[in-house]
């Protein structure tokens, strides 16, 4: 009898320890039948839902792009609302797919971490804004010593922020906050003289203040900022489908296919789009890559090319008017560059 | 003794199966197996899987460069600073506003408390709103309240309200004048441990003679006298070392003097007003816990009725309320983690942002888990040194 009962728990001990975390992210998210993704809780122009409940956003439309070249359909995601405190150990845990949350790509969040950068889909770069009712001597960064500066805690914001002040040999008093909307609003409130973040953010806060004209983005950028879709390390499937996700997106743009022609493109003779389009005779392309090989329409038909994104989400069609600047394809002299597809 | 003899004859007959003290053995042998076995399982489980994603581990992130600012801080501190010296200020920050806060909560409680069980129905019925506020509301909520609604809504820096004594009240906090010591100070110090003695040594004198004479002598008085009057006597000889830094007018701020932050502020007095409406209620129940058989007796000695509250009531209450009056304590050193929702840096929140720029999540929660053990098991074992010197003794 004793020795059943030892037998048993022999047994269980060396079940438990099979059990460790799988590591196929494609099989496990088509199982279950969407992508789970983490976004920002609520930043304009990246990822903030709507009046009707629906998420928006540069980072929103990238997962959105990745469930299109993975199902075949944009709508197949769902999204968590994560803080910036929160976001590295959401990914590490699994309980989100893809970390699509204006994420800093540094060396320390690739080696120590655990993290693997797919793309920069939006370069920024860190700015202050102030009140310019309420200070109206100041017009530069550098005249901000003494000041109380709002900074969200546990972002690369925080760092850049004391080591420009100490670079400068400025004092400064650092007022933290764990989510986006408590900085937000202690800035509104006073308690802070200027706020800090990337200047895209900044645009993006500075439209949701009481007075939006009152407040004006000071012209020093401190710091790069490449912000990007991140996944696990460890998988590089999954690592794949993600960054040939972006690549496909920017290569969209570059061979000029959009939301409205690409039924059009598929007709089209160029081999380049061929291959993007996977219309190409006996083409590998995507079954390679572990989806269908019509993935590229199916991400354009989606949510359109990186270019399409863009402007709807920060450029022209949105309220942020951001232009594209260095967000520009190279061919028009910006940093954004799709290896190619072939 | 026939009894034993039953008990020592019956095992050899019947099966081991059914013999409880080896049964006994066996079933705490397995639960101890099992738990090893558990334990094992994660422990390895996690290390494993750590390494399978390629995330660091171990404790060795404690002495980089942490990077950041800290607005608060208690000791020398500076972006150049290791994580460990910023996981020491936020212990730190978490102590003292833990110390600040059990102090205020304590004095706030047994005023209110006593306020209950007053004879004047204002200040009875008052008492009684303000627990049943504070009691049903979250205390987040009641730290939000602060913060939000009272602190933010202050003016701004330019439009400060002066107070008394050179101090200002704005929406960045409460600004008073900081204390510069000049040189010989310590005699200042030095007095006020001489009159700290002193007064042990006169009351302690003064309780001899009345044990052996009856002769009554004014201690209470003599000690204050002793208290205040040896510290002014050493300022008086060191030739008066002490000048007065009063807040000024910065280009964005107030500079010099002291500043207490609005976030410290908030928390501070949403931590005291919550736990003082648990604290009232406590010393209510331990003040008519007291069998009202005790009052008649030491109006029955001829005890007036403030001497007999202090000699007879509270110390039997007292042994009610200790208990009872710990696990707030330590509820309202737990609570103060709640800092995070408003900015200030406690120990949980300067470890969940060393937790997101190293990603060293396990390492800095057991580190969270041990600080506050830590301190809860002091905070326990005073209270329990205080509950035994209170308690009954027999003699």
């Amino acid at each position: 009898m004793k020795h059943i009962a030892i037998g048993i728990l022999g047994a269980a001990a060396f079940g438990f320890m099979a059990s460790a975390a799988a590591a196929d992210t494609l099989s496990d998210v088509k199982a279950k039948g969407f992508i789970q993704c983490g976004v920002n809780t609520g930043l304009a122009g990246f990822s903030a839902p709507n009046d009707k409940g629906e998420w928006k956003g540069i980072d929103v439309d990238f997962c959105r792009a990745v469930a299109a070249a993975v199902f075949g359909d944009g709508s197949k995601v769902k999204f968590t609302g994560l803080s910036a405190k929160d976001r590295f150990t959401a990914l590490q845990s699994g309980e989100i797919d893809i970390l699509s949350r204006n994420t800093t790509w540094t060396i320390n969040r690739d080696t120590a971490l655990g993290l693997n950068f797919a793309g920069v889909t939006y370069y920024d770069g860190q700015g202050f804004m102030i009140n310019s009712k309420k200070l109206p001597g100041v017009n530069s960064a550098l005249q901000l010593s003494g000041a109380a500066i709002c900074v969200q805690s546990g972002t690369t914001t925080e760092l850049n922020l004391a080591d420009y002040f100490k670079a400068n040999k400025m004092e400064y008093n650092p007022v933290v906050f764990e989510k986006f909307e408590e900085a937000n609003a202690a800035y509104d409130s006073g308690r802070c003289d200027a706020y800090t973040t990337d200047q895209s953010g900044l645009y993006a806060v500075r439209l949701q203040m009481a007075s939006p004209n009152d407040h004006v983005v000071l012209p020093e950028i401190i710091s790069k900022e490449p912000l990007g879709p991140a996944v696990r390390q460890g998988d590089d499937k999954w690592y794949h489908i993600v960054k040939w996700t972006y690549f496909a997106l920017l290569d969209a743009e570059e061979a000029g296919v959009t939301q409205a022609n690409v039924d059009e493109m598929k007709n089209s003779d160029n081999p380049d789009i061929k291959r993007l389009l996977g219309t190409e005779a006996e083409t590998k392309i995507g079954t390679d890559l572990g989806v269908s090989n019509d993935w590229v329409v199916n991400i354009v038909k989606a949510v359109g090319n990186y270019g399409e994104i863009f402007e709807r989400n920060v450029g022209q069609g949105s309220p942020l008017k951001i232009a594209r600047g260095i967000n520009a394809l190279w061919t028009k002299g910006g940093l954004q560059y799709g290896m190619p597809i072939r | 003794m026939s009894q034993e003899v039953i008990r020592e004859a019956a095992p050899a007959r019947a099966s081991l199966l059914y013999d409880p003290r080896v049964r006994g053995i066996v079933f705490q042998v397995v639960l101890v197996v099992l738990l090893v076995l558990g334990v094992w399982w994660i422990v390895d489980n996690t290390i494993e899987n750590l390494s399978r994603s390629h995330i660091a581990t171990g404790f060795g992130f404690l002495k980089g460069r942490a990077g950041f600012d800290i607005s608060n801080h208690l000791i020398d501190y500076s972006s150049d600073s290791s994580y460990g010296r910023a996981l020491v200020v936020g212990m730190l920050n978490t102590a003292i506003v833990a110390i600040a806060g059990i102090v205020s909560a304590t004095v706030i409680g047994f005023l209110v408390g006593i306020g209950r069980l007053s004879n004047n129905w204002l200040i009875r019925k008052l008492a009684t709103v303000y627990i049943e506020v504070f009691r049903n509301i979250p205390p987040l909520l009641v730290i939000l309240f602060w913060y939000q609604g009272v602190l933010a809504l202050l003016p701004n820096v330019r439009d400060s309200v002066g107070l008394p004594f050179g101090s200002f009240l704005n929406n960045r906090g409460f600004y008073f004048p900081r204390f510069v010591w000049g040189d010989r100070a310590w005699l200042v110090v030095a007095g006020l441990a001489a009159g700290l003695v002193l007064s042990w040594y006169v009351a302690r004198r003064a309780r001899a003679r009345q044990m052996a004479t009856g002769q009554q002598f004014p201690v209470f008085l003599t000690s204050v006298a002793l208290i205040v009057g040896m510290p002014l006597l050493g300022f008086a000889l060191a030739g008066f070392p002490l000048s007065i830094e009063f807040p000024q007018k910065g280009t964005f701020n107030l500079t010099g003097g002291v500043n207490v932050k609005p976030e410290f502020l908030s928390l501070y007095l949403a931590l005291s007003f919550y736990t003082a409406a648990f604290i009232a209620e406590i010393v209510r129940a331990g003040i008519v816990g007291v069998p009202k058989g005790q009052t008649e007796a030491y109006s029955a000695l001829g005890l007036r009725s403030g001497q007999g509250l202090r000699l007879v009531v509270i110390p039997q209450a007292m042994r009610i309320i200790i208990p009872p009056l710990t696990s707030q304590y330590l509820n309202l050193t737990k609570n103060s983690s709640l800092a995070v929702a408003i900015g200030y840096p406690d120990l949980y929140a300067v470890g969940g942002t060393i937790l997101n720029q190293t990603g060293q999540a396990i390492e800095v929660v057991v580190i969270f888990m041990v600080v506050y053990l830590g301190i809860s098991i002091v905070t326990s074992l005073f209270m329990n040194w205080f509950n035994t010197k209170m308690a009954l003794k027999e003699r």
